[in-house]
């Protein structure tokens, strides 16, 4: 058999192929030749095999044909052989195969060589690929090299030990003793991979960092030979002496000063000395003066070194190159809460790097800008993010709208700088706020009386360039629906008024519901604010023509609407202006931020949830038609109250169904009564419901158990009525991902009445960590059986879930 | 460091090194998308990025990318140093080094990193030992592997 090609040989021709399956066959050719190689078990060529078998596996082909080989080739005497056979098994051998473990002999073996380099070779070998089991045979003869006086020997069982150590971590006290003496060595690179194992130590055991605290001194005195030491050709990198290892020792420094007072003081001084004096010109002595910042953030320092530390940061924004700003951004994000003052400081050159080109620097200067908005600064920061919003990347626009938004709600100077503010947002990035956004602004809008017609004019104009934005869209048809008077009397204060006739906000509204670019959310409000200024406008007629038309519209929603305010229109015109009257000023409820909730704004959710039905009737309890509270709302009266729906006749003992069938084809024949509480439940007492001091004695029960979510229910008799139970509902999510958007409601047969207060939250953490709960109150004076259906709708993992279910398991106490 | 790779323009890999235990297939995915996400990087941006858990740390030399996967606590501008030291490394060893004598010579490019680094972290900080003991342990070999003379500086193919 002729001589296996050279290595050389064979790269230089796999080089030659053209098309990657002429490579694939110059492979599979020299891949068949090495394997009837190693077949025949030829020494002589075996190393040469087995490293274009090393070349071929860089490329992607499957080498583990060639594991033995490698084994084989460690076992043997010579050199070549070795280092090639220990190249191998690094690049080829797997810990989780057992064959890795036929290695561990000859590694034994190779560690007590007589040539360093071949104990070398082995240290290196099971430093980088050692597995458990052989570490744990091994360790022995790793902290017997630990303590050689051979320091090219020495440096490398130091790192293996820290290999052991984090693959068996019971093994680190063995190795304790050895550390003695490591950081009385000369050499720098015994130094550095001292450093490096006592790092190791200190970050898993707590008694081994309360043991090396009294390293510190040693520690600080080589950090000051360092810097101190005249130029060491040996070790110096563009004017420092070792960098490497005057990083690796303020690690382990901060390591060893966090949360102790007297190992901080120690090394104040030297800290203070290398943050002044070290050369900032190249990134080498930058990359010192980051380890140096971060160890004084986390130690016991004084105050004048953290200024002193961030005003190091302050610089690194300054400088050209964009890896120092990167990394001075992050540690600013990192302390901007511990050290606020100081970061604040250098504001303005955090602003200047939002106008950054790189994208991981803008993002970082744009979450840094939101964390240092205060109400000194809103207006100079808002300017800068609202420029930023204009320029920035679609992918910042929706984090950086709800910064803003947020912002402006905690420090708006004005409510007209912040109605501006939101306007702003809206006409240049609307289409990126989020939805939750909508209902946030609108509350918002709503809130400041005397900007009403300063909006509504505004956002008229601004509707009237641009309708392609949904977000803005939405909250400006609302405007126009709930103010369009104001905007037509031209009544603005704050800027000239605008003429605007009837006609040409009819227009307006009638164009967004004809355009292709309206989504169907934003058709719902352009049609409800339509129907709303049939109270507002003189132009009913109109109106009328434009809701009749829609009765027919293929969308279902939109159809529903319009049949819906026809009605209006026709059977209940008596009641259409108490149903559209202006918006009181609505409850804040629980600050959920952006993510606020459809139930919060309770009553008051303009999505059409409220004009969509016919007003509540309500009824004595002795009345055949039952009122039926179906939505749950805030508990505080306002004038215009939950819109329960309204339910014909049936028969009795049956549950009705939640929100379906509102068919207005049955009149009640009962008078209208004007919406307010009803007044047999719990009069006048506010959100809070009663409950006795002690337990009812009435046991819980699992109402509802499918698809993660659990619902409890407990029970408890109101103080008041002995008639009346109140029902807390538990709902627990045990899924990894939370529901969001949770709406609980609930139908009961029709001699029951029912009341449903506001959730605690909309949102169901996941992982069962933090129930929501709802309560509930039941009227039953016929003391019949209770029997609930309940419905629940939520998002879980980006999609809607829905689900009916019955509930007729309540414990007899409950109910008798 | 949990591994390094270089891989030229094109995306092929020239050299790996991994200080964590992960199966074949694994270690080809993550070098697949890493190299991907790094070639899709434009000129103007910085050198470090966030992938996965990991911090990556990455710098062009010519034609050969050399990429670094750091833990948290590392330091991203050492790193540099780290990567600028085994490029001084290789430079010097083979006199003014470029992607060929990486390809061709791969098994001693492993050689000097393993002399640099070990287990991820560097055991030596002084560039002249480190070539000290890769040339003196060159002079242990019996057999010349690719049939080449091992002089600093003089590459001839066999």
């Amino acid at each position: 058999m002729p001589a296996p090609i050279r290595l050389r040989e064979l790269i230089r021709t796999i080089r030659t192929a053209r098309t990657q399956a002429e490579e694939r066959e110059m492979i599979q050719k020299e891949s068949a030749a090495i394997r009837s190689s190693f077949r025949e078990e030829d020494n002589t060529y075996r190393c040469r095999n087995v490293a274009k078998l090393l070349y071929m596996h860089m490329l992607g082909y499957p080498a583990h044909f060639g594991q033995l080989e490698c084994l084989k080739l460690i076992a043997s005497q010579k050199f070549t052989d070795k280092r090639i056979g220990y190249l191998g098994a690094m690049l080829l051998l797997d810990e989780r195969q057992d064959v890795h473990l036929l290695m561990t002999n000859c590694i034994k073996n190779d560690l007590n060589h007589s040539t360093q380099y071949v104990q070398g070779l082995a240290l290196c070998t099971l430093g980088c690929m050692g597995s458990s089991e052989m570490c744990r045979d091994l360790a022995g003869e790793v902290e017997k090299l630990l303590k050689t006086s051979n320091s090219y020997l020495r440096k490398k069982a130091a790192l293996c030990a820290v290999h052991v150590i984090r693959k068996v971590p019971e093994l680190m006290e063995m190795f304790l003793p050895a550390t003695k003496n490591l950081l009385s060595e000369k050499n720098h690179g015994v130094l550095h991979t001292s450093v490096v194992l006592l790092t190791e130590m200190c970050e898993r055991s707590p008694d081994m960092l309360s043991h090396f605290r009294k390293l510190v001194p040693q520690l600080v005195r080589i950090l000051k030979n360092l810097i101190m030491s005249g130029y060491s050709p040996e070790h110096d990198v563009s004017g420092i002496s070792d960098p490497f290892l005057q990083v690796r020792i303020l690690r382990l420094l901060r390591i060893l000063g966090k949360g102790d007072d007297d190992s901080s003081e120690a090394m104040n001084d030297i800290l203070a000395q290398v943050a002044t004096n070290t050369e900032t010109s190249k990134n080498v002595g930058n990359a010192i003066l980051y380890e140096t910042v971060l160890t004084i953030m986390d130690i016991k320092s004084e105050s004048g070194l953290r200024v002193l530390a961030i005003n190091i940061l302050g610089r690194f924004l300054l400088n050209n190159d964009k890896n120092i700003r990167y990394v001075a951004l992050t540690s600013l994000l990192k302390t901007v809460q511990t050290d606020h003052n100081a970061v604040q400081r250098h504001r303005s050159t955090i602003v200047d790097c939002l106008k950054d080109l790189d994208v991981s620097i803008k993002r970082r200067a744009m979450e840094l800008s939101f964390a240092l908005v205060n109400g000194n600064n809103i207006r100079g920061m808002m300017k800068e993010l609202l420029y930023f919003l204009d320029s920035c990347d679609p992918e910042f626009k929706a984090d950086c709208a709800s910064g803003i938004f947020l912002a402006a709600e905690k420090y708006a100077p004005s409510k007209r700088w912040h109605i501006d503010t939101i306007m702003r947002v809206l006409t240049t990035a609307g289409s990126y706020v989020r939805d939750d956004c909508v209902p946030n602004l609108i509350q918002l809008i709503t809130n400041s009386v005397e900007m009403h017609a300063y909006t509504v004019q505004r956002l008229y104009k601004a509707l009237l360039d641009d309708i392609s934005q949904q977000p803005f869209v939405q909250v400006s048809s609302w405007c126009i629906g709930e103010y369009g008077d104001l905007l037509v009397s031209g009544q603005c204060e704050e800027e000239d008024p605008i003429q605007v006739t009837e006609d040409e906000v009819l227009d307006v509204l009638e164009g967004l519901l004809a355009s292709n670019l309206s989504s169907p959310v934003t058709r719902g409000y352009a049609l409800t604010a339509v129907m709303k200024l049939s109270t507002r406008l003189s132009s009913v007629n109109r109106i009328k023509k434009v809701v009749s038309i829609y009765g027919s519209s293929i969308d279902v929603e939109l159809q529903q609407r319009a049949v819906e305010y026809n009605a209006l229109f026709k059977k209940y015109d008596h009641m259409r202006c108490a149903l559209l009257e202006r918006m009181p000023i609505m409850e804040k409820a629980a600050a959920n931020g952006p993510t606020e909730t459809v139930q919060t704004n309770g009553e008051a959710e303009p999505a059409g949830l409220e004009p969509k039905h016919p007003p509540t009737i309500i009824q004595p309890a002795n009345q055949a038609n039952d009122l039926l509270d179906l939505l749950g709302g805030n508990d505080v009266v306002p004038v215009i109250s939950t819109a329960p729906a309204m339910k014909p006749a049936s028969a009795g003992g049956e549950l009705l169904d939640l929100l379906g069938g509102l068919s207005l084809s049955a009149p009640t024949p009962a008078p209208p009564i004007p919406m307010s509480q009803p007044p047999f439940l719990l009069d006048g007492l506010s959100s809070q419901p009663l409950f006795n001091d002690i337990a009812t004695g009435i046991p819980p029960m699992t109402a509802y158990n499918k698809n993660g979510l659990k619902i409890d229910f407990t029970f408890e008799r109101s103080n008041t009525n002995p008639n009346i139970a109140i029902i807390t509902i538990h709902a627990a999510n045990s899924t990894e991902a939370e529901m969001t958007n949770f709406v609980f409601q609930a139908a009961v047969p029709k001699t029951f009445q029912l009341q449903l207060l506001s959730p605690s939250s909309s949102i169901i953490p996941a992982l069962n960590q933090g129930p929501v709960t709802q309560v509930i109150k039941v009227l039953n004076p016929q003391k019949q059986q209770l029997r609930m259906r309940i419905k629940l709708t939520y998002n879980h993992k980006g999609s809607p879930v829905q689900d009916l279910a019955e509930v007729n398991n309540f414990p007899p106490q409950s109910w008798q | 460091m949990q591994f390094m790779l270089l891989f030229s323009r094109q995306g092929k890999l020239r050299l790996q090194k991994w200080y964590v235990p992960l199966s074949d297939k694994e270690k080809k995915k993550i070098t697949r998308e890493l190299v991907q996400t790094v070639l899709a990087r434009k000129p103007k941006m910085c050198s470090f990025l966030e992938w996965r858990d990991l911090k990556i740390v990455y710098k062009r030399y010519a034609s050969l990318y050399f990429c670094c996967a750091i833990e948290d606590q590392d330091n991203e501008l050492i790193t540099l140093e780290i990567i600028h030291r085994y490029v001084e490394l290789l430079d010097k060893y083979f006199g003014s080094v470029c992607e060929l004598d990486i390809i061709f010579n791969f098994e001693k490019a492993y050689f000097i990193l393993d002399e640099f680094l070990l287990g991820g972290e560097a055991q030596e900080t002084s560039k002249k030992n480190v070539l000290k003991a890769i040339e003196q342990a060159d002079l242990l070999q019996e057999v010349r592997l690719g049939g080449g003379l091992f002089f600093l500086g003089f590459n001839s193919f066999h």
